[in-house]
């Protein structure tokens, strides 16, 4: 599914070059559910930009389901996040002025989707993760658990084989990030490879597979039971970016 | 796909209310001012063709005079050949197609009766003229008719003339003095106004001989001639001018038909009415700079959204269309709220000064419309852009 090969990638920052991600080659088979782990600024949200081909890599090869995504335009690449992955985000990414159906149905606008067709599988991908009576809830009427349910149910639309989630349970309190990762497996035994990037240890402990990054490369790689419970390998301190929570 | 992009769009304009409505007030005041004063200056046209047109446009004028650019220096110190009265009796026999002919002297001169004085036009004519201005007399009798070379020292005044000269007395029958003359009122215009720019109400009419001998000149201002049909204007012209030809040996006249002179009159307020459109413009670009701002805010205001959207699929193409279809709403909707604003002031006013013809013509509302449209498109162009070049990523991760 997912083939890294030798990927990097080169910053320039007052003239200084900085990697951000140093020889890094990683294989994800389809169906896996991953967890990648380390401190800011180790490189794990590079390596997840990476693959959700929002970023592309300064060297290095990336193969997606058999494609070197790594050489594609702006275009085509446009096109392999639209039907190929789909994208979980801490601080959720809702349209404020879209109701819940709008917000899931927008990945379909510009896939050209007819309007009827929109509306019903929205709201199908709405029933799916217990949301059909929010549908035309605005995303500030909704708790901070059903806003990322929605992101779900959006992120899912497509009918995607990747799911990406970068800490989805980091604006959530205990039980509705529960349910997020519950709801996130349940999808994953279903056939999606899932990749959650976390620093929360029992994020990472329900993973198969935890990647442990660190100074831009991989430290580590261990079983999800293999994880230590309370002690994280690297600090635990929040960045501020991860403090503010939108929609 | 574009309907999309529209529908997407005007729920963003609509999410920002206060915002799309100023903004929308800005364009709209542009295109209201361009709608108004074409308005106007139409109306000012069409006012100027009405006043030619209501005193007949069946009339051509003789000037003395060649308006035409020789190589040499035809004739030094002016008119070779004077207009004389002859010509005009000699035009009035062998004319056929004429209704009216009609000589006209002309000067300043200071009209006055005991301490009241003041400087007036001086119209030395016959009773045709009258006739061919349809001017009728209040008071008295018109000019004298009978032998033109004999001209005798009567006076008919307008009407504020006489008001101003014999306050709350019957002018008609009283001594006044034109220059050096002292003549005798006969009479006194009815109120008319302005006729072709010359306030009527404010002239003296005297004899066309005495007109010339109190000038102290041997030409004519013009000959004016009323012909029955507007088909036999230039067909006349050219008669006019080959009578008058051969009794000069040369040709030294000029003849103008009124519809030539309306003619140049309505292209010189057809231009006029370009230069207040070119006016209207100004405010319009910077209506058209404000959609700008309020896009390049936007932009920056919702570049994490440019990045979800990114991150959901959309292309390049798919944000730049976003953007532009928003700024091309935001201007058509203030091109529109703009000619309703227009078309209602020009009403309004039409109402409150019902003289005045003004009548926004359909080109500038329909190009007063596009142009908003256009506006848009083209002041949203770089915020567009702006958006479409944005690193999805780097989008995503802004605060």
């Amino acid at each position: 599914m997912i083939e890294l090969q030798h990927i990097a990638k080169l910053y320039e920052v007052g003239g200084q070059p900085i990697y951000a991600l140093r020889d890094t080659s990683e294989t994800i088979q389809s169906g896996e559910y991953v967890a990648i782990v380390g401190p800011s600024g180790s490189g794990k949200s590079t390596l997840l930009n990476i693959i959700g081909c929002l970023l592309r890599p300064s060297s290095g090869a990336y193969v997606l389901e058999g494609q070197d995504v790594s050489q594609l335009d702006d275009h085509a690449l446009s096109h392999v996040r639209q039907h190929n992955i789909g994208f979980i985000f801490q601080s959720f990414h809702l349209l404020p002025r879209l109701t819940a159906l709008g917000n899931v149905a927008l990945p379909m606008v510009f896939a050209g989707v007819p309007s009827a067709e929109r509306q019903a599988r929205a709201l199908d991908a709405l029933e799916s993760v217990g949301l059909a009576d929010r549908a035309q809830h605005r995303p500030s009427q909704l708790s901070v658990g059903q806003r990322q349910r929605t992101v779900i149910a959006r992120a899912i639309i497509m009918h995607p084989k990747l799911l990406l989630a970068d800490e989805p349970t980091g604006n959530l309190d205990t039980s509705s990030g529960q349910q997020v990762m519950e709801l996130l497996e349940l999808l994953n035994r279903q056939g999606l490879t899932l990749l959650v990037v976390s620093h929360d240890p029992n994020v990472a402990r329900r993973a198969k597979r935890v990647l442990v990054l660190a100074d831009g490369q991989i430290v580590k790689r261990l079983t999800g039971a293999e994880f230590p419970v309370s002690s994280m390998p690297f600090s635990q301190g929040k960045t501020s970016e991860d403090e503010t929570s939108r929609c | 796909m574009l309907t999309e992009i529209v529908r997407f769009a005007w729920a963003a304009l609509t999410g920002h209310r206060l915002r799309t409505s100023l903004c929308v007030l800005g364009v709209a005041v542009g295109i209201a001012a361009v709608v108004m004063l074409t308005a106007l200056g139409e109306g000012a046209r069409q006012y100027v063709i009405g006043q030619f047109t209501s005193i007949g446009s069946n009339l051509l004028s003789i000037l003395p005079g060649k308006t035409e650019t020789t190589g040499a220096i035809p004739h030094m110190g002016g008119v070779a050949n004077d207009l004389t009265l002859q010509d005009f009796l000699a035009l009035q026999r062998e004319i056929r197609a004429a209704q009216l002919i009609v000589p006209i002297s002309m000067a300043t001169e200071t009209v006055s009766h005991g301490e009241r004085s003041r400087q007036v036009a001086v119209i030395g004519s016959t009773p045709d003229f009258l006739k061919a201005r349809e001017l009728r007399v209040a008071l008295g009798d018109t000019l004298p008719p009978g032998d033109v070379e004999r001209g005798s020292a009567v006076v008919v005044l307008g009407k504020t003339i006489a008001q101003e000269l014999f306050p709350g007395q019957q002018p008609v029958g009283q001594v006044v003095r034109v220059g050096e003359w002292r003549m005798r009122v006969i009479g006194v215009l009815e109120e008319i106004g302005t006729q072709l720019a010359v306030q009527m109400d404010e002239v003296v009419l005297v004899p066309v001989a005495t007109g010339l001998r109190m000038f102290n000149r041997s030409s004519l201002f013009r000959i004016l001639i009323k012909v029955r049909s507007s088909r036999d204007l230039d067909a006349t012209c050219v008669e006019a001018i080959r009578i008058l030809t051969e009794r000069h040996d040369e040709e030294d006249v000029t003849c103008i038909t009124q519809q030539a002179v309306v003619s140049t009159f309505s292209s010189i307020l057809q231009t006029f009415t370009l230069v207040l459109v070119a006016i209207a413009g100004i405010s319009l670009s910077v209506a058209g700079i404000g959609v700008m701002n309020v896009m390049l805010v936007t932009v920056s205001e919702r570049t994490q959204e440019i990045g979800l959207l990114r991150a959901l699929g959309a292309t390049r193409g798919h944000i730049l269309w976003v953007f532009l279809v928003e700024s091309v709403l935001l201007a058509g909707l203030g091109g529109l709220v703009g000619l309703m604003t227009g078309l209602g002031a020009v009403k309004l006013l039409v109402w409150v000064y019902p003289a005045v013809p003004a009548q926004a013509p359909w080109w500038a509302v329909g190009s007063a419309f596009l142009l908003s449209v256009v506006l848009g498109g083209l002041f949203g162009v770089l915020p567009a852009r702006r958006a479409a070049q944005l690193d999805p990523m780097a989008a995503l991760q802004r605060r």
